[in-house]
């Protein structure tokens, strides 16, 4: 498994390289088009702003007064036996519905349980191999006016439902 | 949807807050929360200024294109009603492309794009087969390198922040797979049930 986590390690820097060997081989100019698409970065950062206080404080306000633990308490010993932190079941929970929703539940759970621990790994694996269904249903179908959507919904959900059991299986796998 | 979730989690914890007596908490917790979202924010300007400048790049040197050519043979094999050489899929490949690469931002006005030459091919408000696949496609996500979730990371000095991409593409293509195949057993299912 090792092998895998020299690859993800190895995988950013390596990509970086070639991007930058071909882009100056075709004589892109790499600094200003780098420039340009920073830009960008500087609006994303700025605009994911509020949408994260806000969930991040709803959070930590169910944190604090004790009813998230006490939540979790209800439904642990099913979820231990199934092998699934109860911990995460919010995020999964919350995954499919919105994206910066989710974006603040994964934060705070890293903030919390630290990045290394095995709950802050399964969040960051859930929150890049999922997607927000809702969201995407609602900005492709809207765009183009479609009224019916026959079984696109349960498509999406039943994918999103894959995608967080899946990640629940391959963190226990490789970090166990 | 969320406005509910977001009003609830909020609500239920200031009601719990009452009767549990940690009313005190909950004052602190709203602060100290706030601020600490409001640093993260900050934190992640540098990581995705740094991100989306490399990927502007890559997109000029045309290596976004030089990928949908790849990609090209087998995005024909998902998509059976769209003619080859529809403007739908060469949508549909920039969409998936830059899903690929994380530029979400770059994806969804493709994404539109892909979806409004997909309604010209079916002409109805009906969603159609194909534009269903894509969607699954795109809701499983097809993230390579989950730019957001390594920024998160590094602001809490993770040992290696970089540690979950291997992680996260073997997630995303089991669930990229199964999303296809659910795709077409409903697409099947519905098939059968038109006919009948």
């Amino acid at each position: 498994m090792s092998i895998l986590t020299t690859l993800s390690t190895w995988l950013i820097p390596c990509f970086i390289l070639i991007v930058l060997f071909v882009a100056t081989w075709r004589r892109v100019p790499t600094y200003e088009m780098f420039v340009e698409g920073g830009k960008d970065g500087v609006k994303m950062a700025f605009s994911l702003l509020p949408f994260l206080v806000g969930m991040i404080v709803a959070i930590s306000i169910l944190r604090s007064s004790g009813a998230l633990n006490a939540f979790i308490e209800l439904i642990s010993p099913f979820l231990i036996f199934i092998g699934v932190p109860p911990e995460i079941i919010p995020l999964a929970m919350v995954r499919p519905i919105s994206g910066t929703a989710a974006l603040g539940m994964t934060t705070e759970i890293i903030g919390t349980h630290g990045p290394d621990s095995f709950i802050g790994r399964l969040a960051s694996t859930m929150q890049g191999s999922t997607d927000t269904t809702l969201y995407i249903l609602t900005i492709y179908f809207g765009a183009v006016g479609i009224k019916k959507m026959k079984y696109a919904l349960k498509v999406g959900l039943l994918a999103d439902l894959v995608g967080i059991i899946a990640s629940v299986i391959i963190v226990t796998l490789i970090f166990g | 949807m969320v406005n509910i979730i977001w009003a609830l989690m909020a609500g239920i914890g200031i009601v719990y807050a009452m009767f549990n007596g940690t009313m005190d908490d909950v004052n602190q917790a709203l602060f100290e929360s706030a601020e600490e979202a409001v640093t993260l924010s900050i934190g992640l300007i540098s990581i995705l200024v740094f991100w989306l400048g490399i990927m502007k790049v890559a997109e000029e040197a045309g290596i976004l294109s030089f990928l949908a050519k790849v990609f090209r043979p087998v995005i024909i094999k998902i998509f059976p009603e769209i003619p080859k050489d529809h403007p739908a899929m060469g949508y549909i490949l920039s969409n998936i492309t830059a899903n690929i690469f994380g530029l979400g931002n770059a994806a969804t006005p493709m994404g539109i794009k892909a979806m409004e030459q997909m309604k010209e091919l079916s002409g109805t408000d009906t969603a159609s087969r194909s534009m269903i696949t894509f969607l699954a496609i795109n809701t499983s996500s097809l993230t390579i390198i989950p730019t957001t979730v390594i920024s998160i990371r590094m602001q809490y000095d993770s040992v290696s922040p970089t540690e979950i991409v291997g992680t996260t593409m073997i997630a995303t293509l089991i669930s990229s797979i199964c999303a296809l195949i659910i795709d077409r057993i409903f697409y099947y299912r519905d098939l059968r049930r038109t006919k009948t």
